[in-house]
């Protein structure tokens, strides 16, 4: 058994692949059997792992959840800055101009309303609940768009991990409301076209959430949300923690 | 693959790069929106090397493993944040993560309205 401990405790980011591999697998069981198919596996594998993280919290009484634990140190090497960055950057492979074009200006309107809505709500929430500077405002409001762009934004600016982990926990409900609500309201809010398709892609943005919830209101209708909804993040990274932060930090005259 | 590796490599350490340029001439101790850059500059470059015939499956893996990775990191993440003391907040993730989403739902509705569904 030391031995064991010996070799996970070296090969910290190697056991990290791991455990998330598990954790995926488990997450897609219960999405599959338990949720119907109706919740995306990777928002319900997140919210899963925000429940290891309170765990590991718990237990070992730090701040950087599962990872202060020294068998689970790895985590904190995958899950960090570097690595998050660097992929979020090679999601951009999925885009092109050509993608860009065929969205045309009902997706960029889309885009520019759907993160300038999410991130003022979000923003306002976050007021509401008592907090007041600029950068936890700037964070929460970035995950009130989506679980990347509040890491992000919040990696950039230098937020608490508490409220980087807010963020998240935030941009992971919305996805979930998203999946849910849109089969629901799909007939009242006229999404039934690919052009409609393309305009809620662009509100909503979370790929996940939008794809799921178009796969269950018209499979057809996918491809066209998805098309936006793959800018919304990239977006999103660009505005908040650069425009969106520096109207903040001005307004609160910090 | 590891030429695809390092156009993205490339151009993540130059959007970076832009990052803290514009926030230290913003007077702010931030990388502001380096990554919102390096895509910019992944995808310029990306076009280029589709014209120049660069981009073939070998080229495009070493970006596509990355691509792949990135819910994997973020379930790290999400693992390794201080979720205890965000729990006393939890209140603000479920309102700020469903109120903006129902409003996000009537702006759509009036947005097609106003264009009428093409």
């Amino acid at each position: 058994m030391e031995e064991l401990h010996q070799v996970l405790g070296k090969n910290g980011l190697i056991f990290a692949f791991f455990v998330v591999g598990l954790l995926t697998y488990g997450a897609d069981v219960i999405s599959k059997k338990v949720f119907d198919s109706k919740i995306p596996g990777s928002a319900l594998a997140i919210f899963l792992a925000l429940g290891m993280g309170y765990l590991g919290g718990l237990i070992a009484d730090g701040e950087q959840g599962l990872s202060d634990l020294p068998l689970f140190e790895g985590l904190s090497v995958l899950g960090g800055g570097m690595f998050r960055d660097f992929a979020i950057v090679a999601t951009a492979a999925g885009a092109s101009f050509l993608l860009i074009r065929k969205s045309g200006w009902i997706g960029f309107i889309s885009l520019i309303l759907g993160i300038g809505v999410f991130f003022l709500a979000g923003v306002a929430l976050a007021w509401m609940m008592g907090y007041r500077d600029a950068v936890s405002l700037c964070t929460l409001g970035a995950g009130a768009c989506t679980y990347i762009v509040g890491p992000v934004t919040g990696g950039a600016l230098g937020a608490s991990s508490e409220v980087i982990a807010l963020s998240i926990a935030t941009g992971v409900v919305k996805t979930i409301a998203v999946t849910i609500l849109t089969p629901l309201l799909a007939k009242k809010i006229g999404l039934e076209s690919p052009g409609s398709a393309m305009a809620f892609g662009g509100i909503m943005g979370t790929s996940s959430g939008v794809a799921a919830g178009l796969a269950a209101t018209d499979p057809a209708l996918v491809p066209y949300g998805a098309v936006t909804a793959t800018f919304y993040t990239g977006l999103g990274c660009l505005v908040c923690p650069s425009l969106f932060y520096l109207i903040l930090s001005t307004l609160l005259g910090a | 693959m590891i030429k695809g590796l390092a156009l993205l490599s490339f151009c993540f350490l130059a959007g970076m790069w832009c990052g803290s340029l514009l926030g230290s001439s913003l007077g702010i101790d931030a990388n502001v929106g380096g990554v919102g850059f390096a895509m910019i500059f992944f995808l310029l470059l990306k076009e280029a090397s589709v014209k120049k015939g660069l981009w073939n499956g070998e080229f495009a893996f070493g970006i596509e493993f990355w691509n792949k990775l990135y819910i994997p990191i973020v379930i790290a993440m999400a693992a390794s944040l201080n979720v205890k003391s965000a729990l006393s907040s939890g209140l603000l993730a479920l309102l700020a993560g469903l109120l903006p989403v129902l409003l996000a739902f009537w702006v759509f509705k009036v947005l097609i309205k106003k264009l009428g569904t093409s």
